[in-house]
């Protein structure tokens, strides 16, 4: 089973610029985590925190027993070797050709010998659909190829925690489901915990067990994926419909006058091309590809939720509720339906 | 504040690079790449620029001597001046504009692609892959390099001293040792070592901390080869003082 990663009191600033504080939050062992924000909100600085690349001034990293922000050097890359971390442009090693790039870690870390490494790499590589592939170098594929090998290289030591700076950034709507799919399907095989870094709003519908969201130097919310998806906060509801309604601006804090212009035009009738409705609300979650095996975090995060759903907001209640089978609320002791 | 927080972090990154350099395993490879290719950019243009230096210390030496009627010393003086100053000031500028600059770019583009993060990441440390080859390389480089202007240049200065200027070749020759010692020539080489040990530190910490974007890797560089220079001037200055001082001259 995946390594829980413990975040707590987190505060990063660049000189005087703040970039969060006071950020608190658990990944769940095992579960797959997304976290949202606008552009700007400091989410990559956030998961570059995560493996010790950048040092925030106050607070704890606990992973696997260790403070990574007061651990030697020497242990700061141990607890690396069980991160697998997927870079926005997949960060590949420009000098290498694709199969060199995904076979680096089990060439570094590992005494293989080379047809071993060589199976590793081909399996990675089907994996992530780039079979045929393999003697191109970097500056010779799309950008979508090379998030894809980018994700084969994180993936060949198995790693405990796989951690995603903005999957679906430069890739179709399609291509971006079907990473979705991957990232699913790889909780299911291998049981790591998963943190996903983005602002594709159906990556966040759909794909994790827990959501959360930075704004305004905070966080603003972390939990199960049922309580972002009902929140009342203005942001999270601005956020979640692509509005632009609400307290987030073009940069990044919106004052009160354009707040006011601009409610005073869609009241005016202005068609500003936003969503009439409202997506909020709980979907029904991306399940692994049939045939492989069920998630474990599945049933794990169910025990986990059910002891705290009594501390959710109603609505959040009411959607975790009614995801259970009749069968799992005899289970819990939930009353039927509207709980 | 800042500047002295910068110095402090380049002195980090200097001592990290001596403890990572005898951490295992070494890498070779990347020695040998790195070494090739500080040669292969500054090779040329040192040898262009020590010619005309060589010649330039020829003259200025020949008409001097002849001034003053020491016209049997003129070999002794050009040798003296190539091996202890124009030696390393012609490395210096080479393997800062030349060499630096390419390391500093090369590790610049890396970082913006966030190559050297990756690296970080898979549990590599970039100094000990990256850093610690070029720097060594840098250091071998600048040493071969001072030897070579130093030939050069005490050619150049032959040629031009006894083709164009008349003087004697015999004289020219046999007056070689009269000021010149051995010890010359080891802190000749010494300063080189040092400088590419600089050129390459500074480079590589340039490289590794550029502004964001493009533009950034441009700054990098640039400001790299600006502060190499001024570093290895002064540090050229406190070296010949220093060596003044210790190594008494020849005859004295």
């Amino acid at each position: 089973m995946g390594v829980e990663v413990v975040v707590e009191g987190l505060t990063k600033s660049f000189g005087k610029q703040t970039i969060w504080h006071d950020v608190t939050l658990t990944l769940p062992p095992g579960e797959v985590s997304v976290m949202l924000g606008p552009s700007g909100t400091g989410k990559s600085v956030f998961l570059k925190s995560l493996v010790g690349l950048l040092k925030p001034e106050r607070g704890r990293i606990v992973v696997d027993g260790t403070d990574l922000l007061r651990c030697t050097e020497r242990r700061l890359y141990e607890i690396r070797k069980l991160f697998g971390v997927l870079f926005q442009d997949g960060a590949l090693f420009g000098s290498m050709d694709l199969f060199d790039n995904v076979a680096f870690p089990l060439r570094e870390h590992t005494r293989k010998t080379e047809a071993e490494v060589r199976r590793i790499v081909l399996e990675k590589m089907e994996m992530v659909g780039l079979v045929g592939a393999e003697r191109k170098l970097p500056g010779e594929i799309s950008g979508g190829m090379r998030k894809r090998a980018g994700l084969a290289r994180a993936l060949v030591l198995d790693p405990e925690i796989i951690l995603c700076d903005e999957p679906d950034s430069g890739l179709d709507p399609v291509r971006t489901a079907y990473l979705s799919q991957l990232l699913i399907d790889l909780n299911a095989q291998l049981d790591a915990t998963i943190l996903i870094v983005t602002h594709n709003i159906t990556v966040a519908r759909t794909v994790p067990d827990n959501l959360g969201m930075l704004f305004r130097r905070e966080l603003v919310l972390f939990g199960p994926r049922e309580v972002l998806l009902t929140s009342d906060e203005p942001v999270v509801e601005q956020f979640l419909n692509g509005r632009r309604v609400g307290p987030i601006g073009m940069s990044e804090e919106k004052d009160q006058a354009t707040m006011a212009a601009e409610l005073a035009h869609r009241d005016a009738g202005h068609a500003d091309g936003s969503p009439t409705g409202d997506v909020r609300g709980v979907v029904p979650q991306l399940e692994p590809t049939p045939g492989l095996p069920p998630r474990g975090a599945v049933r794990r995060r169910k025990d986990r939720v059910m002891s705290i759903v009594h501390t959710l907001p109603p609505r959040a209640r009411q959607g975790i509720v009614d995801s259970l089978t009749p069968e799992e609320r005899r289970h819990y002791g939930t009353p039927g339906g509207a709980g | 504040m800042s500047a002295l927080r910068e110095t402090g972090r380049l002195v980090d990154l200097g001592v990290d690079v001596v403890r990572n350099a005898f951490r295992r395993p070494f890498q070779f490879r990347e020695f040998i790449q790195q070494c090739w290719f500080v040669v292969g950019v500054t090779v040329l243009p040192t040898a262009l620029v020590s010619i005309p230096f060589g010649a330039v210390i020829a003259l200025q030496i020949g008409s001097l001597t002849r001034q003053i009627g020491a016209q049997s010393f003129t070999g002794a003086a050009s040798v003296l001046a190539v091996l202890q100053q124009a030696g390393p000031i012609v490395t210096a500028l080479l393997i800062a504009g030349a060499g630096g600059s390419a390391i500093c770019a090369d590790l610049g583009s890396r970082t913006i692609r966030e190559e050297i993060d990756a690296l970080e990441v898979l549990g590599v440390s970039a100094v000990q892959r990256l850093v610690v080859p070029r720097v060594l390389a840098a250091m071998v480089v600048s040493v071969l390099l001072n030897g070579m202007v130093s030939v050069v240049g005490v050619l150049g200065g032959y040629f031009f001293n006894v083709v164009l200027q008349d003087g004697t070749p015999g004289a020219y020759l046999a007056s070689f040792t009269a000021l010149a010692q051995l010890p010359d020539l080891w802190i000749s080489e010494i300063k080189a070592l040092v400088f590419g040990f600089i050129a390459g530190i500074v480079a590589a910490y340039r490289g590794l901390h550029p502004a964001g974007g493009p533009k950034g890797v441009g700054d990098a560089v640039n400001q790299a080869v600006v502060i190499t220079f001024l570093l290895l001037f002064f540090v050229n200055f406190v070296l010949t003082a220093i060596y003044l001082q210790v190594v008494p001259a020849k005859g004295s």
